[in-house]
Formats: structure tokens, sequence, C-alpha cells
């Protein structure tokens, strides 16, 4: 069982996520949007969406940091246990609250505005819920466990076992002795990523970037042989003439 | 010097009879799917009025086209490229729906399944086509016809909102002083597009060929920075899939040389369809010229001459067919612009340089001389009370000259003097030269243009050389690949016709696809695509 949880579900959720991703990208490029809704509804979304992105950049470089970044090297470059305890759970909280503010007033404006609720599909229904659901279980953890109750350090158990996946050598046993909580939202996290390549959170790896630097006005040559217009009256006429019918 | 072609239209506002038939032939052609239901490509406006989307023209508002910084630099109104991406989670220059009309469409089965022995008849009521709900339908597209509800709305013209403060309390919609016209529009196609400087995702892009603006719906990433970059608001968004979509041009039928389908079926015949050659080095300078009033004669400067022996050697060099050049020297719109000098931009203070241009109309000036108990035939009478008259001179000088009032007048004089010149022609055959001194034209080009005018026939208004591939030789060597016939060969032009038909009309093999495709579908390139995401279901 845990090696079915702890090993087999991560590498089945990343396979769908990479496979995923490869065969949206080269097939569905005309669904590859962010689908935006801005033009129904604009006052939550003014507020809401800012809230739900900044908070998601902050959050995403949270686990980057509390999970790719070994203790003993944070150690090294001189940064205290305390330190990295308070930054972890302050930065979480604060970040953690703006997404779940903004993941609330999206949610609701897709509730509460009709022209929304409408547009919404049921591949958003499922993401909004997978990200409620994460949302929650991660601040039940960060607040209710690290701020709040006595506190678990996931960077000796769940960081070792998640950078394992990665040299393909992760250890379920790291991870059998995690709160429940804790648990759930990595198994939760790993399912997000398989869930990623079919829902709109694809437009994330389409963030433009490359705007900065390229010239303001685009010139693209047509592609294609260009069509031959359609025969005229006349000519067809006259080509009936010829034929002598 | 860098020679490309534009396809560019020059409408005459003076024939339009605000019939809407482009309108509805375009949405028929091009935006009949769920989605854009509120999109009109094209659209005819009634000014004086707010316009649509509302108040478009109010860039302190929605902050559409460029400016020039502190610096004397141009720069998109709406902020750097900086700005631009921290505003992509939500767009604050983005019109809501309810700034173009919540569309609507009519329960009309409740006439066909009224049950029997009812009291009353029944009635089809307007359901919002965004929520499928019972709705008012209090605004559209062409609300404002024919000066409809003007004396509420109109006042906020940002046109007049910009004209000086003493003639702009002239503007009375009092029903017996006012005046008003037709004001078709599509996009502009702007030489220096600033939809496609503020698209993110390098979506949009403007066509080396012809110059025709286009978004690739494959890499459209929904980031909608063109709406809000676009001053006359032309790109919308497919609320159905979230990407940004435009007046194409009709480019599949200027490709084959036929015109658009608004110009095909104007009823008023007021559209006018060529090529005009322009130096894409230039455009940059032209757009940042530092008085508004100069702008005019800056992106006249722009084009070039199709007749002139060196623009046509430098186009050859450039790679350019013979036919195009051709085609350039016959140009109608080359003609209106720059040899006659009688169609403007539509608010070149844009800077976007835009490339449909309209010849003003003469019709609110006569009206308001004979108001002014002058003779309308007299051009002298004309032309004094076109210089004395403060309206609507100043209000179409803010619409195509950014405020210069002699420019807008002068070729208000050119119109007057044409058809005074032509009166006294046909009447008693004199040639009044007097009036020809006045406009700085000869009596041949006077004739050509009231030609060009008043009885050109379809091949003169639209002269559209049918697209040319870039490299022929890879045509001809198809051609001796396939000695039977060269235009059957897969993927040749015997071919293409269909192809494109299919593609265009979303129809593979026997199987016809409308908006919705099923759980997987094959599109017309073959692929299959994935469809739990691009269109919602609705069930």
């Amino acid at each position: 069982m845990t090696t079915l949880v702890w090993i087999v579900l991560p590498y089945l959720c990343l396979a769908v996520f990479v496979a995923g991703h490869v065969w949206r990208w080269r097939h569905d490029q005309f669904g590859w949007t962010t689908r935006t809704s801005q033009l129904l509804e604009n006052r939550l979304l003014r507020l809401g969406s800012p809230l739900f992105h900044l908070g998601a950049f902050g959050v995403i470089g949270g686990h980057a940091m509390g999970l790719l970044v070994p203790a003993s090297v944070t150690a090294k470059i001189g940064v205290s246990e305390h330190v990295y305890h308070l930054t972890a759970v302050w930065g979480g909280t604060v970040t953690g609250a703006m997404l779940v503010a903004g993941l609330t007033l999206l949610i609701a404006r897709r509730l509460v505005n009709g022209r929304v609720r409408h547009a919404t599909t049921t591949m958003d229904k499922v993401l909004y819920a997978a990200l409620a659901a994460m949302v929650a279980l991660g601040m039940t953890a960060t607040v209710g466990t690290n701020l709040l109750g006595a506190g678990y350090d996931y960077r000796e158990t769940i960081a070792v076992w998640f950078r394992g996946i990665f040299w393909f050598q992760p250890d379920p046993a790291l991870m059998s002795g995690a709160p429940l909580v804790y648990q759930l939202h990595a198994i939760g996290g790993f399912l997000l990523l398989a869930l990623w390549p079919f829902t709109r959170l694809v437009h994330v790896w389409s963030a433009p970037l490359a705007y900065l630097w390229r010239p303001y006005v685009v010139y693209r040559a047509r592609r294609g042989v260009p069509p031959t217009p359609p025969p005229t009256p006349a000519a067809v006429r006259d080509a009936a003439v010829r034929l002598g019918r | 010097m860098r020679i490309r072609a534009q396809v560019a239209m020059v409408m005459n506002l003076d024939k339009c009879i605000g019939c809407h038939t482009c309108s509805v032939t375009c949405k028929q052609t091009w935006t009949n799917r769920e989605g854009t239901e509120y999109v009109w490509f094209n659209n005819v406006e009634t000014k004086p009025g707010i316009g649509y989307p509302k108040h478009y023209e109010d860039q302190d508002r929605w902050h559409g086209g460029w400016q020039l910084d502190g610096k004397g630099r141009l720069r998109l109104r709406s902020g750097g490229r900086l700005k631009r991406l921290g505003r992509l989670f939500a767009n604050p220059d983005l019109p809501s729906i309810d700034d173009y009309y919540e569309p609507a469409t009519f329960d009309k089965d409740i006439l066909v399944n009224a049950p029997a022995g009812l009291k009353d008849t029944p009635v089809k009521r307007p359901r919002s086509a965004l929520t499928g709900e019972p709705m008012a339908v209090t605004w559209g597209a062409n609300w404002e016809d024919g000066l409809g509800g003007a004396h509420e709305h109109a006042g906020g013209d940002p046109n007049i909102a910009r004209m000086p403060g003493e003639a702009a309390a002239k503007v009375k919609f009092e029903f017996e002083k006012t005046f008003m016209f037709h004001l078709p529009r599509i996009c502009e196609h702007c030489l220096n597009p600033a939809c496609v400087s503020a698209c993110p995702s390098g979506a949009m892009y403007k066509r080396e060929e012809d110059g025709i603006v286009l978004v690739d719906q494959d890499r459209c990433r929904g980031w909608r920075m063109c709406v809000s970059a676009c001053p006359y608001k032309k790109v919308y968004v497919n609320h159905a899939t979230g990407k940004a979509e435009k007046c194409t041009f009709c480019f599949p039928r200027i490709e084959a040389g036929q015109p658009t389908i608004c110009s095909e079926t104007c009823v008023g015949r007021l559209r006018y369809l060529g090529i005009v050659l322009y130096d894409e080095d230039a455009v940059l300078a032209a757009a940042s010229v530092a008085d508004e009033h100069d702008l005019l004669d800056a992106q006249r400067a722009v084009f070039l001459d199709p007749a002139d022996p060196a623009v046509r050697q430098a186009a050859r060099e450039a790679g350019m067919p013979e036919e195009w050049l051709d085609a350039a020297q016959r140009s109608p719109v080359w003609r209106l612009i720059s040899e006659y000098r009688v169609a403007l931009p539509l608010h070149p203070e844009y800077r976007t340089l835009p490339m449909v241009w309209y010849i003003p109309p003469l019709s609110p000036v006569l009206d308001a001389v004979g108001a002014a108990g002058r003779d309308d035939t007299d051009a002298d009478d004309v032309f004094h009370t076109i210089r004395e008259l403060r309206i609507p001179v100043e209000y179409l000088a803010e619409l195509f000259t950014a405020g210069d009032v002699d420019a807008v007048a002068g070729v208000l004089m050119k119109l007057a003097a044409m058809r005074s010149y032509m009166r006294a022609r046909t009447l008693d055959g004199t040639v009044a030269t007097d009036l020809l001194a006045g406009i700085g034209m000869t009596a041949e080009q006077v004739e050509a243009m009231y030609r060009l005018l008043a009885v050109a026939k379809y091949d003169e208004r639209y002269v559209i050389p049918a697209a040319h591939t870039k490299d022929a030789a890879a045509l001809e060597a198809q051609a001796a690949a396939h000695p039977d016939c060269s235009l059957d060969c897969e993927g040749g032009p015997g071919m293409t016709t269909e192809a494109t038909v299919q593609s265009f009309h979303l129809v593979d093999g026997d199987e016809v696809r409308p908006g919705r495709p099923g759980v997987f579908s094959r599109r017309a390139d073959g692929r299959r695509g994935l469809t739990i995401n691009p269109l919602r279901g609705r069930s």
C-alpha cells in the first residue's frame, strides 16, 4: 500500500503530467488559453484574480523553497532553523491567505454571476474543486499544524521523499510517518499535476515573457498556396460554349 | 527603404444610407457563431453618437492607441511592456460585455408550440444569449441608428467633448437643428497597429504581402491586451473560446482577387478597395510626428507613388509581382488618398496609421447651407458657409483630422467644387475654371474624380490583384512532378479551392461540423483536438 501511494502514484501522475502536456500542445493549440471571462464579469475579477495569482506565485515559491532546498543547504548559508521556520510559516500564511481570498472571490463570481456560471465548463468545476481542496489542506497544514499547533518538520521527511522521486529513489517510509493532512496534501498535489494538462492551467506555460524583447509590430508571411478564385459565371458559360453544350 | 503593399479601403460617407447591409453580410459570413453574438467586425454608427462599444473613442478611459511620451518617443497609451505584463491578471482597460451590449435571442418555440385555446396571442420574449434568462433589450450595436436616443446620449460623444467649448455648446440635439451621418467601421488594418504591438503572446501579426492584420487562433492565449490597445475597439473576445477575433479583411476573398463581403454587398457602392505601396521604414517616424495636425500629411508621405519608376524598380527588386505593381497604379484608394486628396483617415491622432480612409460627408454641410438661407447649388455660397460653419465641420475635423478644421474644410470644398463644376458642365457645357483654381485641380482630375465617386463600375472600385505565392519556382516544380494535371496534385492549386471552402465552413468530408465539436473531433487539417476545453458544453 505504501509503495502504491508513495511510489507508483507519484510516477503515474508525473507521467500523465508530461505526456498530457505533450499531447495537448501538439493537438490542441486552439484550446490552449486562459479562457478569460473578464469580458463577462469584471468587478470581482479585478480584485480576485490578482490576489489569486500573486498568492499562487508566493505559494509556489514557498513550496520550491521548502521541498527542493535541503535543510543542510539553508543551514550552510547561515539561515537558522528558527529564522527558516518563521519565514516559512508567516510567508506561507500570508501568501496562502491571498490565495484563499482570491480563490474564494473567483469561485464566488462563478457562482453568483449568471454569465460566468454559464461559461463555466465541467473541467473548470473539477479544477476549482481540486484547487479548493488543495488550498484547504495546505492551509490546514501551515496554519493548523505549524502556526497554531505543535509544528511538523516536513523538511526531514516529505522534502527528502519528494527529492528522492527525481533521483528515482523515493523512500516511502518517510511519508508513512507524516501527519494525515500532509499525506493528503502530497497525494492531492500529484493528482493536481496529473489534472493540470487537461485544464486551463496550461496557460501557465505560456506566460508571455518573450514579449519583453520582441519588436512591437509582428510581420508574418502568408503560408501555403493562395486559393484560386472560383470561376465567374461568364467563364462557366464560355467553357460550356466551348465544349459545345 | 522597405517597400510593402497594403490592401486598403476608402469609404465615401456621402453615399452611406445606413442600411447595415455590410454589417449583416459580414455577420453572416464571420460572426454568426456562439461566442461572437455581440461581435460586429463591420458596424455602422450614426454620428454624432457614442458608438459601439459605448464611448470607444474616449481614450482617456480606454487607453487605446499610441501617444508620445515626455521625450517625444512613441509608446502605447496603456503603458510599457512590463506594465502590460503586470496587468495580465486583470486588464483595467478592458470593456465589459455591457459596454457592447448583452446579446439576445428569442424563444420562438412558443409561437409554434403554444397550446390551443389560449386567450392571448403567444409572444416570443427576448432571452440573454449569455445566460438564457429573460432580459430586456436596452442597447445594441446600432441602437443610435438615425440619431435614436441622441437627445439623451449623443452629448456623451467623445468627439464633441474634444471640440472647442463654444463649438461644442452649439451642437444641440434639438430636432430641427441637428445633423447626422452614418459611419461604417471595420478594422483599420493599421500600418502601426497598437493591437499587434500589445499582444503579449505574439499571436497577432500583420501579413507581409498585403498588410492584413490577423489573429493566429492557435497562438492566442487570451491575454486580451489587443482589445484594450485597439483605439477603434475592433478586436473582440470570443467569450466561448476565450480568444481574440477581429475583422479579417475577408482575406480568403482578397487572396482570390475578390472584394471583401462588406464591399461586395454595399448597396450604396461607397467602398473602394485597392493596393497602396508604402515604406515600412518610414512608419515609425510618421507615427511619431509631434504636432497632431501634421499626422495626416505624415501618413500620406509614407505612401509611395506607384507611377514613380524608382518606386516600381525598388518594388520589383523586393520581389513584388508585376501584377501587383499594375494594380497599385490603378488603385482607386491611392487616387482618392494621394492624388485627389479627398480621403481622410479616421482618428489619425491615435497614431496607428489606419488604412481604412473616409471621404467626409458633404450632405450635413449642404443641409446647413440650406438652413442658413443660402443657395446650396452656388459654390461661392457653399464655400462661404463651409468657412463660417463651425458645425459640423469642427465635428468632422475631430473625427478625421485630429481637429484640424482647415484640412477637413479643404476636402469639403473640393467635393462642393466638383459638384458645381459638373453641374455647370452638364447643364450648359461651361468649364468653371475659377472653381478649379480654388481647389488646385485640373479639369481632367475633377472629371476623373467625379467618375470615380459617382459612376465607377465594379472593377474600377475594386482593384485587387490575386495573391501570389512567393516561390513560383516551387509551383512549377510541383507542376512538373505531375505531368497529367498540374492542378490536381496534393495541395496543388486545383485542390485548394475545395480545401479553403472546407476549412472555412468547418466541413470534414461528408460531416458538417458547426461550432461545437464532439469529445474528440478532427480538424480541417486532419489533427485530432481536445474538446474538453475549447467550447463550453451547454446542456
